[in-house]
């Protein structure tokens, strides 16, 4: 059994296991060990794209090359610290009767069959088996949104469902559309829909009918990245589920959906000539920087309100690749990377913060620095970083970004300031009293575990004050890779 | 000539008995009669797939035209109305917009479509404009019964309206997605369909209606 093998099978098999032993106790010490063999394999797999260059897996169904190794990468990573985090947060919610045992085996079976879907839908080589990894990821947090069985969950679950699947409907209207095209120029069986073979030979593809295709693609896709204006069930989504989902679902699916999108933009791209593709994603980017921005002033809930931030950063990605030069996709990349880390470490300690509290809601937060220095400063650190303070990931990437801007569209910088100002006051004006206001006389006493939560911070920072020489290669390869299909 | 002319006439054929179907759903206040156009959308959807195979040649389409004939003409109108009667919801199926005003918007939609579509030239025998817009306006005209239906049910029968317009497309418009791909999107709808089921359950239990107003009321 190679290390690709393994990659995949580990999350499949330990999610069947999980579907039967899922509620004992030991059960997450299993979820934990099954997401460190994948960030194994991943690694391995990483190590090995990156001495010898991209390859395919069983014959042409799989590949792995700069862009999605290093995707598969992040995933493991966060999914790791994810299920370290998931353990005592978790034995928390059912020690307060928020999720009965059979509803933890529900959760943990999810929790891998979610991860088996990401990195499917990372590796396959096919645009199809692409879409069907995307709704399968997208089924198994269903379940997982709905799992505390409120109303506001179940009538969140229900948004989630409904949007994302007819999003995703629209995105497989796409795919069928590519496929009617390439199937003339690949003959119709697997090759036409494989990757490494249309990106080959995308300049023979019918321009009008990918130009359609393209539309129906960046509104699917679009609704799983969480762009405005097919945003709305993200904030829900986020806000109901369990915190270990909402760190999940933004560090990862998000960037699987635009994993997607990019790759089906560099397709188009090659086939059209006309950048259209990338001016949509940059006009979908900016929509949604400013309306988060915007919507994060008005948020009463701490997970909504983080969920918000989410969407603002998505928007930013989505600009960057959709400029699509080198230095912006440089950008794109290492703003996934950052995000990823930084966004799911506030979400482990947001979930902290409202054990801690006993709620959601940010006016009854108040004085964390004061009575759990660990979690308040968390969070400040954590708002700092992600609001692009200097020495984090998040500036370098931004800045990238604000540069590679001004190189091609000197006019979206302005908003792009105006976006980032914006959320940075958004985010302060709430975070700023949680951290410092008047504690309240009683809190609950929780097992806090922060140190995922410093670990992800950590290499954020890491990442802001020297990108290592390797990893700086890569995003190059990478960004050029992406550029590559267009000429 | 004969063959693949043939072909092209019967599935223009097919395609305007579905858009036929899809604006007969959209049309129907009773749940019962919602759920049999819903059943024979299913069967035509299996019909067309096999008729593909038959002369095109392509045998892989069997596969999925069985796939449609059991699972979406048989096992999920039943499993919808079998949670129908158990939920109790048989009676009138309420819209939100009244019936000849959602059939106006829906002519108007398929209009649309077709504009959409004019930049598609003629590629092949197969992909021609007019299936691609026929396909289109029956996705749009599913996502407008999605928007006009208050009920749980309805908004589901929509929705996998819309997963069979887009499954009409792969197969008149492409003879088939490949086998791989059309068997797990099978998978997917079917696990979407079932997690549906259980939705109707839980809400059920929460809210005591499957009316989605209250969905939004309670929160």
């Amino acid at each position: 059994m190679n290390l690709f093998d393994l990659l995949l099978a580990t999350p499949l098999i330990a999610g069947v296991i999980m579907s039967m032993i899922g509620h004992r106790p030991r059960a997450t010490l299993l979820n934990i060990a099954a997401s460190a063999v994948t960030l194994a394999a991943a690694l391995a797999l990483a190590y090995q794209v990156l001495e010898h260059g991209s390859f395919t897996a069983h014959g042409q169904a799989f590949f792995l090359d700069a862009y999605n190794v290093f995707l598969v990468s992040l995933t493991a990573f966060v999914a790791t610290s994810t299920a370290i985090f998931s353990a005592p947060y978790m034995r928390h919610e059912q020690a307060i009767g928020r999720v009965t045992a059979e509803r933890l085996r529900l959760y943990h079976a999810m929790y891998q069959l979610f991860i088996f879907g990401m990195y499917l839908g990372l590796t396959t080589n096919n645009l199809g088996v692409l879409w069907i990894a995307l709704e399968l990821a997208t089924l198994a947090t269903v379940l997982l949104v709905s799992l505390y069985r409120t109303p506001a969950a179940i009538a969140a679950a229900w948004k989630y469902f409904i949007v994302c699947g007819v999003g995703i409907a629209l995105a497989l209207f796409g795919t069928i559309l590519i496929f009617s095209t390439s199937s003339e120029v690949l003959g119709h069986d697997n090759a036409a829909l494989t990757w490494t073979l249309l990106y080959a030979r995308a300049d023979q593809l019918a321009p009008g009918v990918m130009t359609i295709a393209f539309m129906f693609l960046m509104v699917g896709y679009g609704t799983k990245i969480g762009l405005v204006p097919m945003h709305t069930w993200l904030p829900d989504a986020h806000g109901e589920g369990p915190t270990p989902i909402s760190a999940v679902l933004s560090g990862l699916l998000l960037n699987v959906a635009l994993y997607a999108l990019v790759r089906c933009k560099t397709l188009v791209d090659g086939a059209t000539h006309s950048g259209l593709a990338g001016k949509l994603m940059m006009g979908f980017g900016l929509l949604s920087l400013l309306v988060a921005a915007l919507a994060l002033h008005r948020q009463r809930d701490i997970k909504r309100l983080f969920s918000f931030s989410s969407i603002e950063h998505m928007g930013l990605m989505t600009l960057a690749f959709g400029i699509g030069t080198p230095l912006a996709n440089f950008a794109g990349l290492l703003h996934m990377t950052v995000h990823s880390l930084v966004k799911s470490g506030i979400f482990f300690t947001v979930g902290h913060a409202a054990q801690v509290m006993g709620t959601q809601q940010m006016s009854n937060i108040r004085g964390l620095v004061r009575h759990h220095p660990g979690i308040g400063w968390g969070l400040l650190i954590g708002t700092v970083a992600i609001a692009g303070f200097p020495p984090f990931g998040v500036f370098t990437s931004e800045f990238l970004l604000l540069t590679a801007a001004l190189h091609t569209h000197p006019w979206t910088v302005v908003l792009l300031l105006l976006g980032l100002v914006l959320a940075f006051a958004g985010l302060f004006r709430h975070v700023q009293p949680m951290a410092f206001g008047i504690p309240p006389e009683q809190v609950n006493l929780v097992h806090v575990n922060m140190l995922p939560v410093y670990i992800h911070f950590g290499m954020a920072l890491w990442l802001g004050l020297a990108i290592p020489g390797f990893l700086a290669d890569w995003y190059q390869t990478a960004a050029a890779l992406l550029q590559g299909a267009v000429r | 000539m004969t063959q693949p002319g043939l072909l092209q006439q019967w599935v223009v054929v097919a395609a305007a008995a579905m858009l036929l179907i899809v604006f007969a759903l959209l049309a129907q206040r009773h749940m019962r009669a919602l759920l049999r156009w819903f059943a024979l959308q299913g069967v035509l959807l299996a019909l067309t797939s096999a008729l593909v195979a038959f002369v095109a040649e392509v045998p892989e389409l069997y596969v999925s035209a069985l796939l449609a004939l059991l699972l979406k003409g048989l096992l999920l109108p039943w499993l919808l109305w079998r949670i129908v009667i158990r939920l109790g919801v048989h009676r009138e199926v309420e819209s939100l917009v009244n019936v000849p005003v959602t059939l106006l918007i829906g002519a108007a939609l398929v209009l649309f479509a077709f504009y959409v579509s004019l930049p598609i030239e003629k590629l092949s025998q197969l992909v021609t404009r007019n299936i691609i817009a026929i396909a289109l306006a029956c996705v749009l005209l599913s996502m407008l019964m999605m928007i006009t239906r208050r009920k749980a049910i309805t908004q589901v029968v929509a929705f996998l309206s819309l997963e069979n317009a887009l499954f009409f497309t792969a197969t008149a418009a492409t003879n088939g997605m490949p086998l791989v791909v059309e068997i797990g999107v099978a998978f997917d709808v079917l696990i979407a369909a079932l997690i549906f089921g259980l939705f109707f359950f839980q809400i059920r239990r929460t809210f005591d209606s499957l009316d989605l107003e209250h969905l939004e009321e309670k929160q």
